[in-house]
Parts: structure tokens; sequence; C-alpha cells
């Protein structure tokens, strides 16, 4: 066993520490402020070749393992999580996905562009009566000619309004449940698609959260992902890549509530000393650093077992269950360490806070991945 | 040619004070940021004219990460130049030796450096290299704004303004932060630097004299360093307006200052 990044490993996180503390953390009470897109740090991110980390060299990328891509995804959640949550739809579930289940064709098409940022992706699962229980969604494909016509909205998708390209689950056959359910690649400019923003977010402000309209949008059938009746597996171990990097995200936040918060400890003076002097406020401080940790090793496992080859469903939704939670009480203890100025926007805390709550829902809440975890423990499937 | 320099990653560089020498251990390693406007304009003008960027550092084994980062910005070439000879080098000693590297390797048509280190800020090893190469120097430069084969047009910078400058080359260039904005390594150059070979120049392999080199060849000697004692915090008169004022004249009068 070792516990040493690589020498490239170390090569990401110094560049990645560096990207983000000159591109994305000087910006990120701003973006939050105005909930706007952060179309400049995206762009240079496109061009640094970030996108690319864990992709194919042949389509553009730089080829690294699972750790690269979780340090790149930690180190941007350090600064902002939008835009560790841009990373993650881009990459995990859009880009990663196209690489595995894709034609030539279609990783030609759209891999080089999605590893240099040109081509934005957004990944269309949810619906507004289909959220834990995706297999019950309601939009469909009916086959017409050399095409298939998709009908349907999605709900709570990021980068929606932003994407060149959606990979959008609907069913082909409403019968048969979570086997009649197919992926399609369904680009922006499709006559019948549309998008509609979604603002007022607790969190997650600077990414673009949408709905997606399907009405009578025709695909070509060469832009069906994977097989016919596939989606529902695909949906799945798409879902192993995104909380993947949803939980290395998590580490990198609570990171930096942790930085912050140990800063300002060895500032703030209160009866007479730092209060980094004081117990209770060391308790929080050693809490918040083990915790962290804890979640850091889940995730590099999880990267570790993914980079093997082999399924990581158990090793991802224990990442992304601690991960998710942790951040959360890392977050609620770094503010509780600042006091009421930890409170008031002035201090980023306030922003990881708001930001934290999204990770225990999106891509499978806690709940469901206590359920996964349990079903792997038992044997038992709680859910049908 | 970009002549760089490894610095410590702090503005609380702290002082040795028996050696009077500064205290490296401990403290993160970055590329003098001066440097990497050096670094910035030469990418710049082999993007224009073609060309390569080969980086050049005197230092320590571990100056070679700064060479890295260059490399993952975008250099093509890294040298190291590295001996035991050439510790305790003065700024006389330091440019003799990276002069006497950059004959060795067979000569540059431009030769950039940072205006200064934020370490020493002595800002003498640019002009002192191209003293020992015998070559044209301008300092302070803020905008190459052309090179050709024998002469380069550049804006040098004053407080007051700025000169437009005419030089032939091969030259010497120190390069102001004003210049330009220093790219980020790209993912592909930081693995790319990862990989790159990055030969060491002893004292054996430059051309120099060797006691003319290191702290024999160095005519300056450090005779004492000292920290500025902190000022002291001034008083805050609180109150009313009228109540300050005259708490103010008071004083004044006390300190016998009116």
């Amino acid at each position: 066993m070792n516990f040493d990044y690589t020498p490239e490993q170390e090569a990401v996180k110094g560049m990645m520490e560096e990207f983000t503390s000159k591109e994305i953390t000087p910006y990120a009470a701003q973006w939050d402020r105005e909930e706007a897109f952060p179309w400049d740090a995206v762009k240079k991110m496109g061009q640094l070749g970030i996108f690319g980390t864990a992709l194919p060299e042949e389509y553009g990328g730089s080829g690294l393992d699972n750790i690269s891509h979780a340090i790149v995804a930690e180190e941007l959640g350090k600064g902002c999580s939008s835009i560790r949550g841009i990373y993650s739809v881009q990459v995990s579930l859009v880009a990663k996905t196209i690489a595995a289940y894709g034609t030539e064709e279609q990783k030609k098409r759209y891999l080089p562009g999605m590893a240099m940022g040109s081509i934005l992706g957004c990944f269309g699962l949810t619906e507004p009566n289909s959220g834990s229980d995706a297999a019950s969604m309601s939009t469909t494909a009916v086959e017409d000619g050399d095409y298939y016509l998709l009908n349907g909205g999605k709900m709570w998708i990021t980068n929606a309004g932003v994407a060149d390209v959606a990979l959008i689950f609907a069913k082909t056959d409403k019968n048969a449940g979570a086997r009649g359910i197919t992926a399609f690649l369904v680009d922006k400019d499709t006559p019948g698609f549309s998008t509609r923003d979604i603002h007022e977010k607790m969190g997650l402000r600077a990414s673009n959260t949408g709905e997606i309209i399907l009405d009578n949008a025709r695909i070509p059938k060469s832009s069906v992902l994977g097989k016919i009746g596939k989606g529902f597996g695909i949906a799945m171990a798409t879902l192993d890549n995104g909380r993947y990097t949803v939980a290395a995200g998590c580490v990198g936040s609570a990171q930096a509530a942790l930085d912050y918060a140990k800063k300002y400890a060895k500032e703030r003076i209160q009866f007479g000393k730092p209060i980094a002097a004081h117990q209770l406020v060391q308790q929080l401080i050693s809490d918040m650093a083990v915790d962290i940790e804890c979640g850091r090793l889940l995730v590099y496992k999880a990267g570790h077992v993914k980079n093997k080859g082999v399924r990581s469903t158990r090793e991802v939704s224990m990442a992304k269950y601690y991960c998710s939670e942790m951040v959360n009480r890392v977050a609620y203890k770094a503010i509780q360490v600042f006091g009421g100025y930890g409170f008031s926007g002035e201090y980023p805390v306030e922003r990881i806070y708001r930001d934290a709550r999204i990770n225990t829902l999106y891509e499978g809440t806690s709940q469901i991945q206590q359920l996964i975890i349990g079903n792997l423990e038992l044997g038992v499937q709680a859910f049908v | 040619m970009v002549c760089i320099k490894q610095v410590p990653d702090t503005t609380e560089v702290r002082i040795d004070p028996e050696k009077g020498t500064l205290i490296r251990e401990g403290v993160p390693s970055i590329v003098n940021p001066f440097d990497e406007y050096a670094v910035e304009a030469a990418l710049r003008i082999k993007e224009e004219l073609g060309g390569k960027v080969t980086v050049i550092t005197m230092g320590p084994t571990q100056a070679v990460e700064a060479l890295r980062k260059c490399v993952a910005m975008g250099a093509d070439e890294a040298v190291l130049v590295s001996d035991k000879a050439f510790a305790g080098s003065d700024t006389w000693a330091t440019s003799y030796t990276i002069a006497g590297a950059i004959k060795a390797l067979g000569g540059f048509d431009l030769i950039l450096c940072g205006k200064q280190a934020i370490d020493g800020d002595t800002a003498q090893v640019g002009p002192g290299i191209a003293e020992h190469l015998g070559i044209s120097q301008v300092t302070y430069v803020q905008r190459v704004l052309s090179v050709r084969e024998d002469a380069a047009e550049v804006e040098r910078s004053f407080e007051s303004g700025y000169e437009v400058i005419e030089t032939p080359l091969p030259a010497v260039m120190t390069i102001d932060k004003s210049a330009n904005e220093p790219r980020l390594p790209s993912m592909m150059g930081t693995m790319k630097a990862l990989k790159k070979e990055i030969p060491t120049l002893s004292a054996g392999d430059i051309d120099a004299r060797e006691d003319l080199l290191g702290m024999e060849g160095s005519p300056t000697r450090v005779k004492s360093t000292f920290t500025p004692q902190p000022r002291k915090g001034g008083r805050m008169l609180r109150g009313e307006m009228e109540d300050m004022l005259k708490e103010l004249v008071q004083i004044l009068r006390e300190e016998k200052i009116v």
C-alpha cells in the first residue's frame, strides 16, 4: 500500500493549486453574488486542458488516472463549488460516458471539443416527478424512420442553459421499466429542444441549473448512445463517475473551510489570546481535520478501485455519502469558529456553507447512497 | 534564452543572523515573479517569430523545479547550472557564471531576465550578464515592440513615463512586470515538463575561470544585516471633536512640536 501521490498526481496538484488560487478563488464571491456563469474561467479551463485531464489522449485529453481526476475536482472545489460542478458534469457525467459507450464517430465528434471546453455537456436524467426513482421517468422516445421523436421534460439539470450537447435518457419502451430506457446525445440546436434557467438557488449560484423541454425533438438514430434499452445501466455507471468527483469536490470545499477557519482562529483575539489557543476551538479544528482526512481517503480509495478498472459502486457511494455529509459538518463548524462574522457574506465560509447543502441531494441523495451500500452489504434490495 | 531564479515564496524572508544570508529551509519555492514576465515575453516572441526558448538558472539541485514550471508554461529547453563551487556567489560571480554557461551553450540572439529577484532585489545579475558577455543591455523593458534579425525595438519604463529604444542583437533585456500577464501552465505542459530531461552544467562545463566562481570570486561580502524595528503604533484620540482638538493641541505643545 502506498499513500503517496505519484509524480504526475503531484504535478497536477501543483498546477491546479496555482490555477484555482489565481483564476477562481479571487472571483468566486462575485460569481455567487451575481449568479454569473463563469465563462472566462471555464474557457481558461478548456484552453489549459483541465477538462481533458482524465479523458483519453487520442481524443485530446491528457489520459491521466482517476486520482488525478479527483485532485482536479478537489482543487476546483477549494475555490468554487459551482466551477467544480461544471467540471463534474462536463467530464464525469458526459465526456467519460461518451468515451465509454460512444461510437468512434460520436467520440470524434464530441470528445476533443469537450476536452478543450469548446463543447459543453449536460446530463438529463432527473425529471419533475422522477428523482431518486429514475426508472419512473416519463420522457419518451418514439421511433420515426431513421429518427427518434423525444418528448418530455428534464429538471435540475446542471449546465442545461450553457451546454452544446445534452445526454438525455428517455423511454423507448414504456412497458419495460428500467429496461426500456435509452440514452441519446441531443445537440442544443435540435428543433424542439429548449431550456429554461432556474434562479434563486440557495447555493451553486454561479453554475447554470435549468429545465430541458423536449417537444417532438427529432434525433437521428446515430445519436443513440450505447444500445437501445441499455440507458438505465449507462445512467447508473455514469453516476458512479459523477458521484466520485462530487465527493472529491466536497473534500476540497471542506479543506478550504478548514483553512479559512485556522487562519481566522489565529488572528481573532478573545479573552486576551487568539481563539486558536482555546481548547474548544481546537476541538472544532481537530474534528474538521479528521473528518476531511477520512473523506479524502475514501475518495482516493474509490479512485484506486476505478484505476483497476473494476466496478467501484460500493467505494464511490461510500465516498459520496460520507463526503457530502462531511462538508456540511465541516462548513457548520467553520462558521462556528468565525462566530457572527461567519454568518455574513464578508467571509467565504458563508458561501461554502450554502454551496455544501446540495451535495447530499444531487447525484443520489444520502439516503439513496445508504440504500446502495445497504444492498451491497446485505444482498437485500430495499428499493425495487 | 531566459534566465530565471528560484526564490522563497514569502514576503517574510528570514535571514540567518550569523551568516547574513537567507534561510531557505522550510519555505516553499517559486519562480521569481519578474522572471515569469520574462518567460512570457520570450514565449510571445517565439509565437510570433518562431525559434526556441531555453530557460537557465543557477542554483541548488532543487532549482530544477523552477525550470520545470517554465517548461510547463511552454519553454522548449531548460538548463540547470549547479555546482558546490558556485556556493556563496554574489551578483558579480553569479552573472559571470551564467554568462559562462551561456557561452558554453553556444550563445543566444536574445537573453531575457526579470528586472530583479524578489529576494535579493539587486537588479544587478541581468546587466552583469550583458557586461560579462560584452553585449548590449536594456533594463526595465515594459514592452517588446519588434524583434528583427539584428535589432530589437522596446519600450523602457521610468517612473515618469517610458522611452522607445532600439538595441542591436544579441542583447540582454530585463523585463518589468507591466510587460504582460504570464500564462499559467497547461495540463499538457505540466506533463511534458515532468518528463523533460534537464541537463546540469557544473563548473567544469562552463566557459569561466574557476578562481572567479563562488565565494572566492565574489568581490562583495555581506557585513551585517538587520531587521528594522517595527514602528510603534500611533495614539488614537477619541471623543467629541472639540475635546479631541484641545487634547491634540496640548500633546503637540507637551512634545514641543508647536
